[in-house]
């Protein structure tokens, strides 16, 4: 790659898929500047504080760089056969149900093909599941069960012309920013276009809400049912769309009409004021131009799928499905969540939108293939799945590009899963993660920059995601390594030289005998049009939405004229009864927990948490309470709370905000085992999942909070990294000059001094102390020359002093007034700096006495003497005062 | 009319200061006389350290020349001592057999230093520190003799061996505690005083008894011999043990006396025409040897001669720094550490310490070396006996 060469690539985070200009500036030092991609259409150039730090997240600080077998460094060939011969043994030994991989919304739509063909059309099973389980497995069923094939019908234009746009379980401010910055903007220009929130929680997108309906857990689907018997109270239905392009509306209309029952009671149900809601009512009744976009707080729910088929229901009730500014929309969370869906990364798809369960699809796709066998059932869905291992039925994984032991419901089963399971083997591109800590075999992967292929953004964008770098030592794609297994265990079909190589035969496959006139034959996902490509057309690939029917013309909307994928092409209304979660509130766990992403961090922290920039803003786990629940337990801001739920619990600091619901608990989902003790939320969360998609309900699990008792809280700074304290509580945080070390514990230490010097590695240099033994004070500070190496901050109480200015100093020269300061945590008043002491009896120094006779305009050395003291005792100081006074006066004279 | 006659016996600070509030107060009211040992006007003694150290000249320390006498209208009879009083008939009598006649009588006759009674402590070789005789014979002695001895390591012993160790003399500061200063700092702040004086070139004999001081002849002196059997060879030595409150005359009138005069909180005596300030006074059973207190009851006392009696001392606590360039070193308060709490900061290699004592919530003592620019703000809060719970936790780091 030339120095100073612009690529154009797409970020390695959520589902907006935001384009990016990458500069190379230095190869070798890795140093890339990052800027949005103006020509990009999700995004025009902007970039969200994730995707603007990326330069900030690829040196090879941590990444794995060579394959490793228990722990050694070996060669691929090595690993390759290792990997090989245990699942073609474990195989023979147990069959090929025995078998399974776990990938991932994060790795390229390359990779996917090639893992989904071995396991399916190779190994012969379809215990393929994906991270996707956790994101938007609920909108594919749900788009499946009314559209008859996963298909979003929008994009994001349809912002442009929206008047109404209904955001459901979604925190688009913190976890689609760039959409919510371009919903934000269109507003600016047209104050018309209304915005409604529908979260239990209020968060950062009520900036833009002209109206927040904080709805219990759970209610989306009595909202929505609601709303579909309002359109047809008040004849807002478009009756003609129902007639052409759907069935079973009434059926849909009749379940909708039973669910709300009595309407005096609704608003109360659903947790809103009445005025509240028949506002959304009467807006959306009102306005064609609706566009309703959804996302994990309707997703991740055991009626995860009824939410999305309740959503659906009111837009073909009202023909607003894919047309300019009206639709039903899904925000997925993944870079490639939609490009995973597309190869059939799930275990419930095949390949290409075809069916498992079609004897036709199979059939077809074997034979496209011309593979020894093909899977005929559905394979298990992520949390069966690590069930499945945990009972021993799955004895070998292969895990790539995802942290299952963070990120999954009820995770501390997931970890005890993986070491049980005979053969673990993680693709990653970072040594030391909660998963990686069980893998009998580690692959080196190609991070971000590195790997070259595609990804399909939440509007069905299939944009290049292209490498800029080099691949460090010995990291290679995951394609690579897929095929090279598969290789090894004897299979053909798999002698890939390129990603294009790949790729090419996913468009052959989409395009596939995908045809009306065929049985079973017409699929919505095909790009037929985009032809073969040779490499540099490949490499020139522009964004493009599928289907891509004609020649590099993709599809803005579909559905304005019915055509759905059923097979009487015919849109379905789902008849729904809302339900409540799976596990229900008891007096024993009376708290809601809800999880979910917050601004700067990205899943499970391995590339985010390696900036400092993203943990500034929120560098700890937490709990976000309402200060009223808070009162009741007896818990301030900044203590630290314990949540136990019936599966785990974690610890993490008490936030406040009125903004939450009385009941409910927010906790993030990113903190990790490896960067913290005991924080873990996914050890908390019930894996209840929704019974259509498999969804887990991370919404919704029954814990209870209290405040966690420990002896002492404290926390280290040190300009190294240390091996995280053996705490109760323990959370390491990066900053820009070193790391972060926030403690608690239920025992105090024999020697604070000891115990502190140990876990900061024997710091050297002069050492600080403050000591308030009966306040429970006990701070140390080491200097190395007159920078600040390490610190040690302890308190009987959370509430220590602050950090900020104390993490600004690590590694810093400190001033004699910093250093004075330095152990009260508090930047030094420049007035604290009295310079020389004159007055000898009184402690005034020079610089006080000349601040007190310019602002009290003083005259004389009485008149010092009585405002400072200075010169009354001893009086030896006297004639230096009449020095000063003089000098300054002088000045003032001349 | 005739005025008043105010007699002044003691031409000291705490004298000058009650006189000099007094001329503030009432200008008119007394005739003064001040009689005084000295042959001088009033000097400050505090000062007497920097000048043995040759930082400060005497006539920079001078408070009242003989000329502010004149100028004030007041009678300054230096170089006289006076015997004897008569307190019926309301008059004075010094050695040179002058008599003064007074209506109110104002008894400032300071403090004698202690002189340990061992073997030869009269020698022409052993001196006190007391006065600018004492600082002169210092002087003129070191010229020809570079080994002093200094006995005592308090404050006085301190400041006295620095200023012969600036002289270029070798010092030695004798002292029978483990810890210097032991009766205004803590073991920690002393040890940190004693190496950074150490480093100066001071050096020390800790936990020494002096047994005898050993004679070669009258002029010479040959060693120190201590009661652990070690010796120390010394040309001079200067006693810094301590003072006495002198109050022989006191005795000798019939006034109340125990360790010094008895005065109440109106600086007044047995005898209601006479009072009593600084040194030789007992106040409530304290005894004074600094300068603040001094200046307290100088003003309380004036309030009284001035008949305008309003004022009543109040003992407060009391705050010691050392006059030793380039030591910074403030206590103050209670910091005998019983039953207090402490805040302790320390910066060993900027060679600061601070403790701060604390007792139900209030600061009750504070030493500080190194850093003592908060001492005054600290001093406020013993003396103002202010709840510090609020700022408890930035207290050590200054105002």
């Amino acid at each position: 790659m030339q120095i100073n060469s612009t690529v154009h690539t797409t970020c390695a985070y959520c589902g907006v898929g935001c384009g990016i200009k990458a500069t190379v500036e230095d190869t070798d030092k890795r140093i890339v500047s990052i800027q949005g991609d103006t020509e990009h259409p999700a995004n025009y150039g902007r970039l969200c504080s994730k995707g603007s730090s990326l330069g900030e997240t690829i040196s090879l600080e941590g990444r794995l760089l060579e394959p490793h077998i228990a722990g050694q460094n070996v060669s691929w060939p090595t690993a390759i056969d290792k990997v090989a011969n245990e699942f073609k043994r474990i195989i023979a030994e147990h069959g090929k149900e025995s078998v399974a991989f776990y990938v991932s919304g994060q790795i390229l739509t390359e990779d996917y093909y090639v893992a989904n063909k071995l396991m399916k059309g190779y190994i012969g099973t379809a215990n393929i599941d994906t991270n996707s389980r956790l994101c938007m497995s609920s909108a594919v069923a749900g788009h499946k069960r009314a559209f008859g094939a996963d298909t979003v019908p929008a994009n994001y234009d349809d912002f442009d012309h929206a008047n109404l746009i209904v955001l459901v379980g979604s925190n688009t401010a913190w976890c689609h920013p760039i959409i919510f910055q371009r919903i934000k903007a269109i507003k600016a220009q047209r104050p018309e276009l209304r915005i409604v929130v529908v979260d239990p929680r209020e968060t950062a997108t009520n900036e833009i809400a002209d109206l927040h309906l904080p709805i219990k857990a759970g209610m989306d689907v009595l909202l929505f049912n609601a709303l579909l018997v309002q359109l047809a109270e008040r004849n807002a239905l478009d009756p003609q769309y129902i007639a052409q392009y759907t069935v079973d509306f009434e059926k849909a209309f009749a379940a909708a009409n039973q669910d709300v029952g009595d309407k005096s009671t609704l608003a109360e149900r659903i947790g809103v004021d009445s005025q509240s809601l028949a506002t959304f009512f009467d807006w959306f009744c009102q306005t064609p131009k609706t566009m309703t976009c959804f996302s994990m707080g309707v997703n991740q729910s055991s009626a995860g799928t009824d939410k999305v088929n309740a959503i659906i229901n009111c837009h073909l009730a009202t023909g607003r499905v894919g047309k300019e500014g009206a639709s039903p929309f899904s925000l997925t969370g993944q870079p490639n969540a939609m490009g995973g869906r597309e190869v059939g990364g799930l275990a419930n798809m095949l390949a290409a939108h075809m069916d498992i369960e079609n004897p036709v699809h199979r059939e077809r796709v074997q034979r496209f293939w011309q593979s020894p066998v093909i899977a005929d059932k559905s394979g298990l869905k992520a949390v069966d799945l690590f069930d499945a291992m945990y009972e021993g039925k799955i004895k070998a994984v292969w895990i790539m590009a995802t942290n299952p032991v963070v990120s999954l419901p009820n995770a501390d089963k997931v970890r005890a899963a993986l070491e049980k399971c005979e053969l673990v083997v993680v693709s990653d591109c970072i040594t030391d993660t909660d998963t990686t800590r069980l893998a009998d075999v580690l692959l080196p992967s190609l991070g971000w920059g590195e790997k070259d292929g595609t990804v399909t953004n939440s509007e069905r964008r299939i944009s290049r995601q292209r490498g800029f770098l080099p691949a460090p030592a010995q990291a290679k794609p995951d394609w690579w390594a897929l095929s090279q297994v598969a290789q090894a265990m004897g299979f053909d079909g798999f002698d890939y030289q390129s990603p294009a190589d790949v790729f090419n035969e996913h468009i052959a496959l989409s395009a596939f005998e995908n045809d009306a006139n065929i049985e079973s034959g017409l699929r919505d996902f095909n790009l037929v049009g985009l032809g073969q490509l040779n490499t540099q057309q490949y490499n020139a690939l522009q964004p493009i939405q599928w289907p891509v029917l004609n020649k590099d013309q993709g599809t803005a909307r579909l559905f304005a004229q019915g055509q759905f994928y059923t097979p009487n092409r015919l849109a379905r209304f789902m008849p729904l009864t809302s339900r409540a979660p799976k596990n229900p509130l008891s007096a024993e766990y009376p708290f809601i927990l809800n999880t979910g992403r917050i601004r700067d961090q990205w899943h499970t922290m391995t590339r985010t948490g390696l900036t400092p920039r993203l943990l500034q803003h929120i560098g700890e786990p937490y709990a976000e309470l309402h200060p009223n629940d808070a009162k009741k337990l007896a818990i301030q801001a900044g203590d630290l709370v314990e949540i136990n739920s019936a599966w785990g619990k974690a610890v993490v600091r008490a936030q406040l905000s009125d903004g939450q619901r009385q009941g409910s608990v927010f906790v993030p989902m990113h903190w990790t085992g490896v960067l913290t003790r005991q924080s873990r939320v996914g050890a908390v969360v019930n894996p209840a999942v929704d019974p259509v998609s498999g969804q887990p309900e991370n919404k919704h699990t029954p814990i209870k909070v209290s405040k966690f008792n420990s002896a002492w809280h404290g926390y280290l700074l040190s300009h190294t990294p240390l091996t995280l304290p053996e705490c109760d509580y323990a959370v390491a945080i990066r900053l820009e000059k070193g790391w972060r070390y926030e403690l608690a514990h239920h025992q105090k230490p024999h020697d604070w001094l000891d115990w502190a010097s140990i876990w900061l590695q024997q710091p050297q240099g002069q050492r600080l102390e403050y000591q308030d033994i009966s306040a429970g004070q006990q701070r140390y500070a080491w200097l190395e020359g007159d920078k600040l190496s390490a610190l040690a901050f302890f308190g009987a109480e959370a509430n220590l002093p602050p950090r900020a200015w104390l993490m600004s100093l690590l590694n810093q020269p400190l001033d004699k007034l910093s250093r004075r300061a330095l152990l009260s945590g508090k930047p030094a008043d420049p007035n604290a700096d009295v310079g020389r002491i004159i007055c000898a009896c009184y402690g005034v120094g020079e610089k006080t006495i000349e601040r007190a006779i310019a602002t009290n305009n003083l005259k004389s050395v009485t008149e010092i003497g009585k405002c400072l003291k200075a010169g009354t005792n001893c009086g030896s100081c006297q004639p230096e005062l009449q020095k000063i006074l003089s000098r300054l006066i002088s000045v003032v004279q001349a | 009319m005739n005025k008043q006659k105010l007699v002044v016996v003691g031409n000291g600070m705490a004298g000058m200061r009650t006189v000099e509030e007094l001329l503030t107060l009432a200008p008119d009211l007394y005739d003064i006389t001040v009689i005084g040992k000295e042959p001088h006007g009033n000097y400050n003694r505090i000062m007497l350290s920097p000048v043995l150290a040759g930082e400060k000249t005497f006539a920079e320390i001078v408070l009242h020349s003989p000329d502010w006498y004149l100028q004030q209208g007041i009678e300054l009879v230096s170089g006289q001592v006076v015997v004897d009083i008569n307190r019926k008939t309301k008059q004075v009598l010094t050695d040179a057999g002058l008599s003064f006649d007074y209506d109110r009588l104002l008894l400032a006759t300071g403090s004698v230093p202690f002189i340990i009674p061992i073997p030869n402590h009269n020698h022409a070789c052993v001196l006190s520190f007391r006065d600018i005789r004492d600082v002169n014979t210092m002087l003129e002695v070191t010229q020809h003799k570079q080994r002093v001895a200094v006995i005592g390591g308090g404050l006085l012993g301190l400041e006295a061996a620095n200023g012969l160790l600036k002289r270029g003399v070798d010092v030695t500061v004798i002292h029978d505690m483990p810890c210097l200063m032991n009766r205004q700092l803590d073991s920690e702040a002393a040890h940190l005083l004693q190496k950074q004086l150490e480093a100066n070139g001071m050096k020390f004999r800790m936990g020494a008894m002096t047994k005898e001081i050993v004679a070669l002849d009258d002029g010479h002196l040959s060693h120190i011999a201590f009661k652990n059997g070690e010796d120390l060879a010394t040309d001079l030595v200067i006693m810094a043990v301590g003072i006495r409150p002198n109050v022989a005359l006191a005795k000798q009138i019939g006034l109340q006396v125990d360790k010094a005069i008895l005065v109440n909180d109106t600086m007044q005596t047995f005898d209601p025409s006479i009072y009593a300030v600084g040194e030789c006074v007992q106040h409530r059973g304290a005894l004074f040897g600094l300068v603040a207190p001094l200046y307290e009851q100088a003003k309380v006392c004036a309030t009284h001669l001035a008949e305008i009696g309003i004022g009543r001392y109040v003992q407060k606590a009391t705050a010691t720094t050392l006059k030793v360039s380039g030591v910074n070193l403030f206590s103050a308060g209670d910091f005998s550490g019983a039953n207090a709490e402490t805040i302790v900061l320390r910066d060993t290699s900027s060679s600061i310490y601070k403790r701060l004592f604390i007792k139900d919530n209030k600061l009750v003592g504070a030493v500080l070396f190194g850093d003592v620019q908060d001492g005054n703000w600290y001093f406020d809060l013993i003396k103002q006996q202010q709840d510090i719970s609020d700022i408890r936790a930035d207290l050590v780091f200054g105002q």
